[in-house]
């Protein structure tokens, strides 16, 4: 059990103009279960090898526990991974699979076979013990992965995207179980995803990560109510969120000619980017109107797909509503999420941010 | 399903017969005697003879010095044989082990240099070898005989290729699971290879096994005469009017049959075993 302490770290990679990773600072409290998410290309797995040794750090500092672990080895760094393809060694049965990081510690034998007994007993994997991974499905290759992390008890678990190579069905079932998992063992774990819903379900707190940045970093619900920047607002949550251009003209925020608020503090003057979840607009007698442009149908809800003078827009509706041509909507104002148009960071309105929820920058 | 098809099956047999029929033949004809091969040709039906030929091929002390038996023939090739085989293993997954694993500077130039090496078989350099070997005083030894053709390119690369199809990942996981690069060689690569060390065995012993040129320059000495030097010697005693022994040169043509087949049926199973196991 440890600490992972991240302190601005960057990685160039030889030969590369930009740095891949640039200038990161995390601070990971053990027993936390931290969730790295970010389209691909951003840095997100680079960071995660970096902590387990298998990438050089350029710049900065990676400290596991109160230990720097910048040169030390990935073998000593007490911490174990788990690979998007499973990495499972081919010729050795599930047992030894699990069993060589041990054997290779000089772990006595009888305590292997106990802690590879307790592992196979939490993640079902006794009667495929003496199998090949060849001979496993991908669920239970991916259950002998982790179980190969989980025999180590190490300080960390490194998750590089372990569910990517499972169906639908199987994901969502596996990431309950690293979730129980997790919870049990309180092992500090630092999980990448480029799967959002993924993110969301398993972390206690969330890294978004865009171009080798940190965008934002908070708990999943507070990301998803108060996203910082226009990137993190349309990344998180399905469908993403609604970004409009907008303007503020003095107290009023309008689209086009329509004011969807009016209040004495607003936040940011001129235009602005506006963002509104789908689930925040509701049809009403008046409000804005709404050209309806086609429809998803997902059987507990309905997405709308629409126009909002000449802007697209997805709302989520209730499917036993009829469905009409042209709606008018209208949505709660303290719902409106205000962008800057040029840097993409997030307006608060003055007075909201002063008595409102303190919100990490 | 697929229905038995006669005309496949004409083709199949066809085929086989032709390849196996000259085979036939010279097991045949060993069995007859050598006048009988003189007057009568190729035989197709066995003779009364075989036992004894047999024998006085393997037992026989011939040559100049009479030392060299036909036992003693196949002994020598089969320490070349499988000194090539091995040593070329080896030598090759050594190499490509460090090719595709260490970072060193320069390692694709020298991996093309070892590649074009391909383009220079032995008889292109077999002068320079032979001096080397000559000025080390290793003619007329094993090692002299195996050692220089001992780098194999053909094997490299077939190595450097396969280990780049490892995936990165497990390499990754050993390290974790803290191997260092001799216990990953020796725990993952090693286990891992052997549909391809059996590959490359079957080529390389029988290549060593079918050394002609080499053999012949680097020994004089009777004692290290391969099988395929008995052979020919066996056809160049005319002497007289003596009848060249053609039995005998069919016998020892069938035991210098022998060992490669018996290493490619046993290291086939193996490697089509090894083919059909992995899935990836």
């Amino acid at each position: 059990m440890a600490a992972i302490t991240i302190t601005n770290v960057s990685k160039t990679y030889p030969g590369a103009a930009a740095p891949s990773i640039s200038d990161i600072n995390l601070t990971i409290q053990d027993g936390e279960f931290i969730v790295l998410v970010g389209p691909s290309g951003c840095g997100k797995s680079t960071l995660l090898r970096m902590v387990a040794g298998l990438e050089e750090i350029t710049v900065g500092e990676v400290k596991i526990g109160d230990r720097v672990v910048n040169n030390v080895d990935p073998a000593d760094r007490d911490i174990a991974m788990v690979f998007q393809n499973y990495a499972l060694y081919p010729h050795m049965s599930v047992r030894e699979n699990m069993a060589y990081g041990l054997k290779n510690r000089k772990t006595p034998k009888a305590e292997i076979e106990a802690r590879v007994a307790e592992a196979a007993r939490m993640l079902e994997l006794g009667p495929y013990l003496d199998r090949k991974p060849r001979a496993l499905s991908g669920g239970q290759r991916q259950r002998v992965a982790m179980g190969r992390a989980v025999v180590r008890q190490p300080a960390a678990f490194l998750f590089d995207e372990p569910l990517s190579n499972l169906d639908a069905k199987l994901r969502v079932s596996m990431r309950g179980e690293i979730r129980r998992l997790q919870k049990r063992l309180a092992t500090t774990s630092l999980y990448v995803t480029h799967d959002q819903l993924e993110a969301m379900t398993l972390a206690d707190r969330l890294v978004v990560l865009n171009a080798g940045r940190i965008e934002q970093v908070g708990a999943p619900l507070e990301i998803y109510h108060r996203p910082a920047t226009t990137f993190v607002a349309s990344f998180i949550g399905a469908p993403a969120m609604n970004l409009l251009d907008a303007e503020v003209d003095g107290s009023r925020l309008r689209i086009g000619s329509h004011v969807i608020d009016a209040r004495r503090n607003m936040a940011g003057q001129g235009a602005i980017t506006l963002g509104i979840r789908a689930e925040d607009l509701h049809p009403s007698a008046t409000g804005l109107p709404f050209k309806v442009d086609f429809v998803e149908e997902l059987g507990a809800q309905r997405l709308v797909h629409g126009l909002i003078d000449g802007q697209a827009l997805v709302l989520i509706l209730d499917p036993h509503l009829p469905l009409q041509d042209e709606l008018r909507l209208s949505v709660n104002s303290d719902k409106l999420h205000l962008f800057d148009i040029l840097s993409g960071r997030r307006l608060e309105h003055p007075q909201t941010a002063a008595n409102g929820i303190p919100v990490p920058a | 399903m697929n229905r038995i098809r006669p005309l496949d099956h004409l083709i199949l047999i066809l085929g086989t017969l032709f390849m196996v029929m000259p085979v036939v033949v010279a097991i045949m004809t060993s069995t007859h005697t050598a006048v009988e091969i003189h007057t009568g040709g190729l035989q197709i039906l066995p003779g009364n003879d075989g036992y004894d030929t047999y024998q006085t091929v393997l037992t026989r002390q011939g040559g100049f010095t009479g030392q060299v038996t036909g036992a003693r023939m196949v002994m020598n090739s089969l320490i070349l044989g499988l000194g090539f085989a091995i040593g070329k293993i080896v030598l090759s997954m050594a190499a490509a082990y460090a090719l595709v694993y260490f970072r060193f500077r320069f390692a694709t130039l020298m991996f093309w240099v070892i590649f074009t090496t391909l383009l220079l078989p032995l008889e292109v350099r077999i002068m320079p070898s032979y001096q080397v070997m000559s000025q080390l005083g290793l003619l007329n030894s094993y090692t002299g005989l195996i050692l220089p053709l001992l780098a194999s390119a053909t094997g490299t690369f077939y190595f450097r290729q396969f280990f780049k199809s490892i995936p990165d990942e497990l390499l990754e996981a050993a390290r974790i699971d803290g191997a260092g690069p001799v216990k990953f060689f020796i725990d993952v690569i090693l286990p891992l290879s052997k549909t391809m060390m059996a590959a490359i065995f079957i080529i390389m012993f029988v290549y060593g096994w079918n050394q002609y040129l080499w053999p012949m320059l680097m020994t004089t000495d009777e004692r290290f005469f391969t099988l395929m030097r008995g052979i020919k010697q066996i056809l160049q005693v005319w002497v007289g009017s003596q009848i060249p022994d053609y039995n005998e040169a069919f016998a020892l043509a069938v035991l210098a049959l022998l060992p490669p087949v018996l290493v490619v049926v046993v290291f086939q199973r193996w490697f089509i075993k090894g083919l059909t196991e992995s899935d990836k």
